[in-house]
């Protein structure tokens, strides 16, 4: 039983992460068709956020309200920058700049900070554990879970009951006839970029509670997850990239508790050969999505 | 004396898809209040030129008037703005959102006017109580005709001054054909001013003032719509298209 609740709970934990990750790189895609390349780099953006503002002696959660802010303003940025300038062109234009921007945003952390791991701040809270009903647990586990829940709820909520929500789904299958009801392209897109801002954000504060320092690269091991959930749980749809999170962390899980000691440095090698048999059973994902939808 | 601009005026209009060009020279007036419709066979270039009206082409040549300002290549949320609702000919609901998320969409651009909005929802639902019925049903699941109706119910969310129409009784059974008209007649009688683009040249010539008809990018004829139905080279014009 105990084992049950502790599997449980590093599933829920690590696949809200992966999870909130994926939302914000489905958010993007499934309004412009593009993978935005420079995703990774909001979490950088956020990460050394939190290292310049260490010394201004902010209350944390001040200090994380303002990376948040920050890797959503980086998010919009990138639509300035990488988007909106040759959105009308080609997708290998647009692939190109956003791959460029990454790079810009990543050179421009080794530049001028340094390539060497910085430091950032955490509360108490992140290293402490919890136990209870015969588990011990990581309190930044429960922090987690708590974290995705409301984000969710709220993005849930965002997209259900706003106009602007309804509207982002309406572009998100078919962007021409939501503007030719009056939906301004330009609102919808730098929304769709804020929000996943907003969601790169949190999942740095997640992320970074695991390590503790950020280090330019940082951002490449959650785009590849964020990638590799949204294909598992179907590209087009917000609801599959939550479902592929979740199933990517099920899967990582289960192969740490199952896998001898001396596989477990190979676990990516198993957990990519799951994924492959996934997308041999449902080549477009677990979740198709809306039936139309063509770039726009 | 004063001189009233047209409610939509097209001047030599051109429209090109690359290399080749769909319009080529269309120029075509709606007074206000009145039903014209563009005829002519497949690929004559009419729902390409309805397309650039609303904004979703821009125009490779010539001038689109709205009561005299120009609006040529408007982005197409700027002609929704300025009052020009567009019924796609690709009936274009969004399945995946419900009957009623479709319809708020469509009154977007006065979506601050909770109160209006309300009024003409409750309208929509009245003079289509089968989409009331089905109003938190995805519109993906609605048969064609349920889908025709939807969207031209949510065109008319908006409260537009112009209303586009591409093709509405395309793939559909001829009962709901004739409730299309029906409403396209009650709109007209309503005093919208309506483009009627139409392959049903004897349906949509019943209920128009004036009709034009395209033949390879350009307009080939016009005239009142009693005119149109009497000339006797109408059939030629399409199988000549």
């Amino acid at each position: 039983m105990s084992f049950f609740l502790q599997f449980t709970i590093d599933v829920l934990a690590l696949g809200g992460a992966y999870a909130l990750m994926a939302l914000g790189l489905v958010i993007v895609y499934g309004i412009l068709r593009l993978v935005n390349f420079a995703y990774g780099e909001l979490i950088m953006v956020a990460g050394y956020s939190m290292y310049l503002t260490s010394g201004s002696g902010w209350p944390w959660l001040v200090m994380a309200a303002v990376a948040v802010l920050m890797a959503m303003l980086a998010g919009i940025a990138t639509d300035y920058v990488a988007f909106r300038p040759v959105r009308a062109k080609s997708v290998t234009a647009v692939l190109i700049t956003s791959f460029a921007f990454s790079t810009l945003l990543q050179n421009a952390a080794l530049l001028f900070i340094s390539p060497r791991p910085r430091n950032v701040p955490l509360p108490e809270i992140f290293s402490e554990t919890v136990s209870f009903a015969g588990v011990i647990t990581p309190a930044r586990n429960l922090i987690t879970i708590a974290a995705t829940g409301v984000l969710l709820a709220l993005f849930s909520w965002l997209m259900r009951r706003t106009v602007l929500g309804i509207a982002m789904r309406a572009a998100a299958t078919n962007f021409t006839m939501a503007r030719m009801l009056g939906v301004p392209a330009n609102l919808i897109i730098s929304s769709a970029f804020a929000i996943s801002g907003l969601l790169a954000g949190v999942v740095a504060m997640l992320w970074i509670g695991r390590i503790g320092a950020v280090v330019p690269g940082i951002g490449l091991g959650p785009l590849l997850i964020a990638f590799i959930a949204t294909v598992i749980g179907g590209m087009r749809s917000l609801q599959g990239a939550v479902l592929g999170g979740f199933v990517l962390a099920f899967i990582d899980t289960t192969l740490n508790f199952t896998l001898p000691q001396d596989l477990l440095k190979f676990r990516d090698a198993f957990t990519f050969s799951l994924v492959i048999a996934i997308l041999l059973w449902r080549p477009e994902g677990l979740i198709k999505g809306p039936a139309s939808g063509q770039r726009t | 004396m004063l001189e009233v601009a047209p409610m939509l005026e097209v001047a030599g209009l051109q429209v090109a898809y690359g290399a080749i060009q769909a319009v080529r020279d269309v120029s075509l007036t709606l007074a206000q209040g009145e039903l014209v419709t563009l005829l002519g066979a497949n690929g004559a270039g009419k729902s390409s030129t309805l397309m650039c009206i609303a904004g979703a082409l821009p125009a490779a040549g010539g001038s689109v008037r709205l009561e005299g300002a120009d609006v040529t290549s408007a982005r197409p949320e700027v002609m929704a703005r300025k009052g020009v609702a567009t019924v796609p000919e690709t009936r274009d609901v969004f399945p995946d959102l419900t009957v009623d998320e479709n319809l708020q969409l469509g009154a977007y651009t006065r979506r601050r006017d909770t109160q209006g909005v309300a009024e003409d929802r409750a309208r929509m639902f009245e003079m289509f109580p089968l989409l009331a019925e089905r109003s938190g049903q995805p519109a993906g699941t609605l048969s064609g005709g349920e889908q025709q109706m939807l969207v031209i119910a949510r065109a008319m969310m908006s409260r537009p001054r112009v209303l586009l129409l591409d093709e509405p009784s395309l793939g559909l059974a001829p009962t709901i054909v004739d409730q299309i008209f029906e409403m396209i007649a009650a709109l007209k009688r309503s005093g919208l001013t309506i483009l009627l683009v139409e392959q049903n040249a004897s349906k949509a010539l019943a209920v128009a003032d004036r009709a034009y008809v395209m033949r390879l990018g350009r307009i080939a004829a016009e005239g009142t719509a009693a005119e149109i139905a009497a000339a006797t080279d109408l059939k030629a014009l399409y199988l000549a298209g």
